[in-house]
């Protein structure tokens, strides 16, 4: 499976990794060969099996509703790069019309 | 060229659970900011999410309600994208099988009855709140409404008018209410609608263009909202333009919708199974042992207010506008069985004086027994049914009973005779003319005369006893 340096850019933009033009040649190819590989998998057929979504056999795992305290607006706050007011203060997103 | 509209609905209920979807953080709305988090809906690494039963409750009663297919195999995925809102740069929610799929709710536009169908309805986890302040040159988060359960309930494109999409939300909404699941408040953003819309020309099978609309808050706003789109899109189509697919924001002081522009890339989620989670199973036993929780919803206690109480259609509706008061009338009628007096005053006084202080008949100052004794003093003859209407805003305001407020102020009705007779003789004295025209045949001068008794006496004369004495002694 062929994945294109555009592929990878739209990729690394999603994730928000900034990556070089040499990066992204590199990447297309790695990727290219790694997904070539794992294709294999297509020769199987899987007709009448469901798609596994986890390894593990349980189901239902719940928590009542019932709240409990939560975390004081400091520690919440503790790793926050800047804050505002109690509020965690991030670069403006909405642009000024 | 004409052309019709295609209408979808996305709304957004926050479930009155306690706590949040996946951790035991509060729900409660107005808390100071970031006061209601905890490792998990911070995103903390290391951290894992536990489903809230509670919530996947309320999800399949609401599913139920609607009519909908209830999911036995149910999946949460994460929906990825980055955004200050969302700690963990990624949303939980439902992608390949929701909760509940393609139920119907009937809506009524006019007189015509109309279904509408609903595509799906998934639990998902809320985001934070961002807030923008004109001129400052950041933005803030809050993470208090992070994780807080949500029920995405979406249509199919089966409406054709605003007056279709405020019908239908109306109706969902007070179908949540109804099953208490969610409060309804559009302002605080418990219930939040997002239509979207396209033109197309009359008789043209394809879809046109779709177009997002958010930052709705109210029904007023939804029918303002999707009437400027509309003649907005008109307009360009009819100058040769193209309709650009986008969100748009409702602007409620310009009435006008606008572009919303932001920072953020094209959307492409990559949702995957979250490893985090186990399946949810729904098995066919939970699923009916839910079902016998259903409350009766508002369209079968209406038909049930008509035929049970013999009210007129117009009454079952208003009184089935909110559980509370279909709740608080049907307590009524148990202590005092004549329907429609009951209606009239559950409808007309009380109403007025809930409205004007915006209270829930759930809160009601006066209690239904408070209101069955007013009825009572009234169908006793004690006090007429004008002083019962002129006391009532002061039984809503002062809380005192209604027989305290009637003694205190003297307003007991006469019907004694003698006492009745004396005021009658005045009348008849000071309008001889019109007691000539009655005895003259001109019967219907009778309601003045008897009008001129009620108002000599202060209002509290029996108006039946009246009646009586009046033409006994204009016939004497």
């Amino acid at each position: 499976m062929k994945i294109t340096k555009a592929d990878v850019e739209h990729v690394a933009k999603l994730a928000r990794l900034e990556i070089t033009e040499a990066e992204q040649d590199a990447f297309s190819k790695q990727l290219s060969a790694i997904l070539t590989y794992v294709e294999q998998l297509k020769t199987l057929d899987t007709a009448g099996v469901e798609p596994t979504a986890t390894v593990l056999e349980q189901t239902n795992v719940f928590r009542e509703d019932k709240a409990r305290p939560s975390l004081s607006v400091e520690k919440a706050l503790a790793n926050a790069p800047e804050r505002e007011d109690g509020h965690f203060a991030v670069p403006k997103i909405i642009e000024e019309r | 060229m004409a052309y019709e509209v295609v209408i979808g609905l996305e709304v957004h209920a926050q479930l009155l659970t306690q706590s949040k979807m996946f951790c035991a953080c509060g729900t409660k709305f107005g808390l100071p900011a970031n006061s209601q988090t905890c490792p998990i809906c911070l995103g903390m690494p290391g951290t894992l999410p536990v489903i809230n039963k509670k919530a996947v409750e309320m999800a399949v009663r609401t599913g139920l309600a609607l009519q909908c297919r209830i999911g036995e195999k149910n999946r949460f995925a994460r929906k990825n994208y980055f955004y200050p809102d969302l700690p963990k740069g990624y949303q939980i929610s439902q992608y390949e099988a929701p909760i509940c799929e393609q139920g119907s709710v009937e809506v009524e536009v006019g007189q015509a009855k109309k279904p509408i169908r609903i595509r799906r309805a998934h639990l998902e986890e809320d985001a934070g709140k961002n807030i923008h302040e004109a001129g400052a040159h950041g933005s803030r988060v809050d993470l208090n409404r992070a994780g807080t359960p949500l029920l995405e309930i979406v249509t199919e494109p089966d409406m054709c008018s605003a007056d279709e999409v405020v019908a239908y939300l109306k109706q969902l909404r007070e179908t949540l209410m109804y099953l208490e699941v969610c409060d309804g408040n559009m302002e605080e953003g418990s219930l939040r609608c997002e239509p979207n819309l396209s033109l197309r020309p009359v008789g043209q099978k394809a879809f046109g263009t779709k177009v997002e609309l958010k930052n709705i808050n109210s029904f007023k706003f939804v029918k303002e909202a999707i009437e400027y789109e509309i003649k907005r899109q008109t307009k360009v189509l009819n100058e040769g333009g193209k309709i650009a697919q986008e969100t748009r924001l409702w602007d409620s002081d310009k009435g006008e919708t606008a572009t919303m522009r932001s920072k953020e890339e094209a959307h492409d989620y990559r949702y995957f199974p979250d490893p985090d989670l186990v399946p949810l199973s729904l098995s066919p036993e939970w699923i009916e042992e839910l079902r016998t929780t259903l409350p009766e919803l508002p369209g079968a206690r209406q038909r049930r207010f008509v035929g049970e109480y013999g009210l007129p259609k117009y009454d079952a509706e208003v009184l089935t506008g909110t559980k509370a008061m279909a709740d608080y009338f049907e307590a009524c009628v148990r202590l005092f069985p004549q329907p429609k007096t009951v209606s009239n005053w559950v409808m007309g006084e009380l109403l007025r004086e809930l409205n004007n202080a915006g209270v829930s008949a759930a809160a009601s100052p006066v209690s239904p027994e408070r209101l069955v004794s007013l009825l009572q003093l009234v169908e006793k003859a004690t006090i007429s049914l004008k002083v019962a209407r002129e006391i009532f805003p002061e039984l809503y305001a002062s809380g005192k009973a209604p027989e305290q407020i009637v003694q205190e102020k003297g307003l007991t009705q006469v019907s004694d005779e003698g006492a009745l007779a004396k005021i009658i003789d005045e009348v008849i004295a000071k309008n001889h003319a019109q007691v000539e025209q009655y005895r003259g045949g001109k019967e219907a001068v009778l309601g003045f005369l008897v009008g001129q008794v009620m108002k000599s006496s202060g209002g509290k004369a029996n108006p039946g006893k009246v009646n009586e004495l009046l033409k006994k002694k204009l016939a004497g």
